[in-house]
């Protein structure tokens, strides 16, 4: 038993599939993160789902989904200010590395000649 | 050369019956080609496993699922194929969750009476077996059986 099983937590969906868990938390957060399969929650918890795998913030909750094979997907909230601080903080690191590939890529680009004006007023 | 390489069995929820029999078909199948062989599911779906093969003849190694899944995400284990049984929509979701955090190459073994349309919803990539199968595991055997390793 995971040790999210033993935790003070709120059930919002129950038993159903994992799209319709994702589409509840895309839906009913404040924030949405996603996140890929086998990210850490809590002490020993690793999110099993299909990319993307969405994670909510509502409040000083966090919403995700709890999969367990005989029973479907739950949509699960607990109160984490941790938790939502690490799912922040995973985001900001995402978007950096973006930028940074994205900064390589527009580098790349910028080899084609600069168009001169005098050029486009010549046509 | 399969020797030496290590296959992983997922099973999903054991209600439906062909599921045991095809994982220790399956198991000793990979066993006697050499592979090292590691099955992985619930409590329950071990505890059927070993009643059924108490001397451990055709299955070694077991492990729990959810315990295999921090392994691989800690990089602290691998395998080089997996194949994950599955006939409902967690069992599919824990299928696409290991071939995200895996190496291995997958394939998604599909069963149960609604194996044609849970087949068709998988789009993560993976090698698709799909039989509709409940009680007679030919069908899932004979597709098992073309799979070139």
């Amino acid at each position: 038993m995971s040790c999210v099983e033993q935790m003070k937590y709120k059930l919002y969906l129950e038993r159903t599939s994992f799209k319709d868990a994702r589409d509840y938390i895309e839906k009913n957060s404040e924030e949405v993160y996603y996140v890929d399969p086998g990210y850490k929650i809590f002490k020993d918890y690793y999110i099993i789902g299909v990319p993307p795998v969405a994670m909510g913030v509502r409040g000083s909750e966090m919403l995700f989904t709890y999969v367990k094979p005989c029973h479907g997907t739950f949509v699960m909230g607990i109160d984490s200010e941790e938790e939502i601080s690490r799912l922040r903080e995973n985001e900001a690191e995402k978007i950096k590395k973006s930028l940074k590939n994205g900064g390589q890529k527009r580098k790349a680009e910028s080899g084609t000649k600069p168009v001169s004006f005098s050029d486009i007023y010549k046509k | 050369m399969t020797e030496g390489k290590k296959a992983l069995l997922v099973m999903g929820c054991p209600e439906v019956p062909v599921q045991m029999s095809m994982v220790i078909y399956l198991a000793h199948k990979l066993s006697l080609a050499g592979w090292d062989v590691t099955v992985a599911g619930t409590d329950a779906a071990v505890k059927l496993l070993k009643a059924a093969d108490p001397e451990s003849y055709y299955v070694q190694k077991t492990v729990d699922v959810d315990q295999l899944i921090g392994e691989i995400v800690e990089k602290k284990i691998d395998f080089d194929i997996c194949f994950a049984f599955m006939h409902s929509d967690a069992g599919m979701t824990y299928g696409a969750t290991f071939s995200a955090i895996s190496q291995a190459k997958p394939y998604a073994v599909v069963f149960g009476k609604n194996a044609e349309a849970l087949g068709e919803s998988i789009d993560y990539p993976a090698t698709k077996i799909v039989a509709k199968a409940t009680h007679n595991p030919n069908p899932l055997k004979n597709k098992i059986d073309k799979v070139v390793l």
